[in-house]
């Protein structure tokens, strides 16, 4: 087994194990780290896939490296703004809580 | 052959940038002014659109721009075919009329203070038409892995615009859930370009090969599209995210955010990968779309209040939208193809994004005239403000596939191609979501048009020209269905 093989088989127990967080836990701010922790995993594949992908004698291909940090801004932008919803919600509702009652109006409720 | 910038390749780009633009210098220029530079912005960016469909008329295929004149897979192409030209007219059209609606709800007046509120709307706006632009006209999977994010980022905050703690949790849930979705995306696009080396579509669509990891790819990429434009069963976060905004944000949400992530999967199924799909996968998201349609209608049936029903009408009618990929597999060379299901599917996001914007626009003005939009006290709301519930009505029309509307083409397109491809159960499916459709409809207009037993006091009169706004949104719905006269090649597949 190569290097890239084996950060690539890390990379996707990363996903995986960010994918179940995203589902399984309850709170936001957990979901969030799940959330990037996910993000994480899908940047190591791709930097791994980078090494394989790359022409002889060149170290990695570059164009999944310059697609990388745009993705990592991209993941940032929304941490940051979900980050910000949250203590808004916070701010309001005294709690984190997604589960909630539903909105006034939400038939089923009544 | 190798592609060049063809004569209106420049107008793809003016087409992204001009609301960018104007939302940039409207953060520079301050509310008042934002709100100008947006009217100013509406009509041009129509205009714009307009000229992409004459240029593309005089192609022979799709309006190309190499951006600095680099060819891929080295540059990066903005390509508009027909299909994108179409979704171009449309949002710009659904643009300016829910802008026109919106004045209403987020003016700031010569004198007056200006608040937060219509200034991120303006913004926001502005920024949905630009990101929206840009999936339509993008031809590389990362670029639409952008404009798909941009799409988010400028969909949650129209939820929570009021701020109240209600829409804050709708506009986490739907974060959170697009989130999701884009990084199931992302993964996508990653495995795609480590297995091909290339995430241009043309390029793509030639390399690609029906083997395991275009499969993962693409159920990867469509489970995390089908997230973001909540299909069943991922609508959850719909209905409290577009039921409780409010109606000048759900209409834009619910009529032009939506169709960004399911133009996407068109892109993906039809053009970057027809050959990988196959029958089981195209059967199962026709499957889901069916779901979509029933258990969407059944709850609007069940609602309580107007834009709750509304919204999920929403649910049911995104279910139509995924119907299209059953319909255009072509069983005999295993392989998706374009043809009446593609131009049905095409034409009901066309016209369910006038007739939705419509319809989210009168319950709008039905709540602010009377001050509450319980569907069980609508009595004499049709007398109080005929044009809104008219509109209303006419919207529904096109929802339910009534001809000549929009949504009667729709079906008819889609029926045939289930009549066509041997698929009987997917008629089935169409025409019982017709019926529960117009039983919510009649829920409805039924008590719209009842005589109320005290005389009714409306809260706060509608300006007309709001109502307009509605009615002509609802009439283009209606109309739509009239363009299978004029120019079927317009909408189907260039």
């Amino acid at each position: 087994m190569t290097i890239e093989t084996l950060i690539a088989l890390v990379a996707c127990g990363l996903v995986g194990i960010g994918l179940f967080g995203l589902i399984a836990q309850p709170h936001p701010l957990r979901k969030l780290v799940a959330f990037n922790v996910m993000g994480s995993g899908v940047f190591i594949l791709f930097g791994a896939l980078a090494r394989r992908g790359a022409a002889a004698g060149l170290p990695a291909d570059p164009v999944p490296q310059a697609l990388l940090i745009t993705a990592i801004v991209v993941a940032f932008a929304a941490t940051a703004m979900t980050v910000a919803l949250l203590l808004r919600l916070i701010e309001a509702t005294g709690s984190a809580s997604l589960a909630s009652v539903p909105p006034d109006g939400d038939g089923e409720a009544r | 052959m190798a592609e060049a910038t063809t004569d209106g390749g420049l107008l793809l780009v003016v087409a992204v940038l001009l609301p960018f633009v104007a939302m940039l210098l409207g953060i520079a220029a301050g509310g008042r002014n934002l709100q100008r530079i947006a009217f100013f912005a509406m009509p041009l960016g129509m205009a714009v659109a307009v000229a992409i469909f004459f240029s593309w008329l005089h192609e022979p295929g799709s309006v190309v721009y190499q951006l600095g004149g680099w060819a891929p897979p080295l540059g990066i192409a903005l390509r508009a075919d027909g299909a994108a030209v179409s979704m171009l007219l449309a949002v710009a059209f659904v643009v300016c009329g829910i802008g026109v609606f919106a004045r209403g709800d987020f003016d700031t007046p010569r004198g007056g203070a200006e608040s937060r509120a219509p200034f991120s709307y303006w913004l926001l706006l502005l920024a949905v038409w630009g990101s929206l632009n840009l999936v339509f006209v993008s031809g590389d999977l990362f670029t639409l892995y952008i404009a798909l994010e941009l799409l988010t980022f400028a969909g949650v905050p129209l939820v929570c615009l009021t701020g109240s703690g209600e829409t804050l949790r709708a506009a986490l849930r739907y974060l959170l859930f697009a989130l999701s979705g884009s990084v199931l995306y992302l993964l996508g696009a990653v495995l795609l370009f480590g297995g091909y080396g290339t995430l241009d579509i043309p390029l793509l669509a030639d390399r690609v090969a029906a083997e395991p990891i275009a499969w993962t790819a693409l159920a990867l990429m469509t489970v995390g599209l089908a997230a973001k434009t909540a299909l069943f069963p991922l609508h959850l976060w719909l209905p409290p995210a577009h039921g409780g905004a409010p109606a000048a944000a759900s209409a834009v949400l619910s009529a032009l955010v939506i169709k960004g992530s399911w133009f996407l999967v068109v892109r993906l199924w039809f053009d970057a990968m027809p050959g990988v799909v196959t029958m089981p996968s195209a059967q199962l998201l026709g499957a889901l779309g069916a779901g979509a349609i029933l258990f969407g209608n059944a709850l609007a049936l069940r609602q309580l209040r107007l834009k709750m029903l509304v919204a999920y009408s929403t649910v049911a009618q995104i279910g139509y939208l995924f119907l299209m990929f059953p319909l255009a597999f072509d069983a005999a060379a295993g392989r998706i193809a374009d043809g009446l299901a593609y131009s049905g599917g095409l034409m009901h996001a066309v016209s369910h994004a006038t007739a939705k914007s419509a319809m989210f626009m009168a319950a709008g003005s039905i709540y602010s005239a009377l001050g509450h939009d319980r569907i069980a006290d609508l009595a004499g709301v049709a007398r109080a403000l005929p044009i809104s519930v008219f509109a209303f009505g006419l919207g529904g029309i096109s929802l339910v596939g009534l001809p000549p509307a929009g949504g009667f083409l729709a079906k008819w397109w889609l029926l045939s191609a289930a009549v066509e491809s041997a698929q009987w159960w997917w008629a089935l499916v169409l025409l019982a979501g017709g019926l529960l459709t117009a039983a919510y409809l009649f829920a409805v207009l039924s008590r719209a048009l009842l005589r109320p037993a005290a005389p009714l006091t409306l809260r706060a009169p509608v300006a007309r020209s709001r109502e307009l706004a509605t009615l002509a949104l609802a009439l283009a719905s209606v109309l739509l269905g009239l363009v299978a006269f004029v120019d079927l090649r317009a909408l189907g597949a260039a």
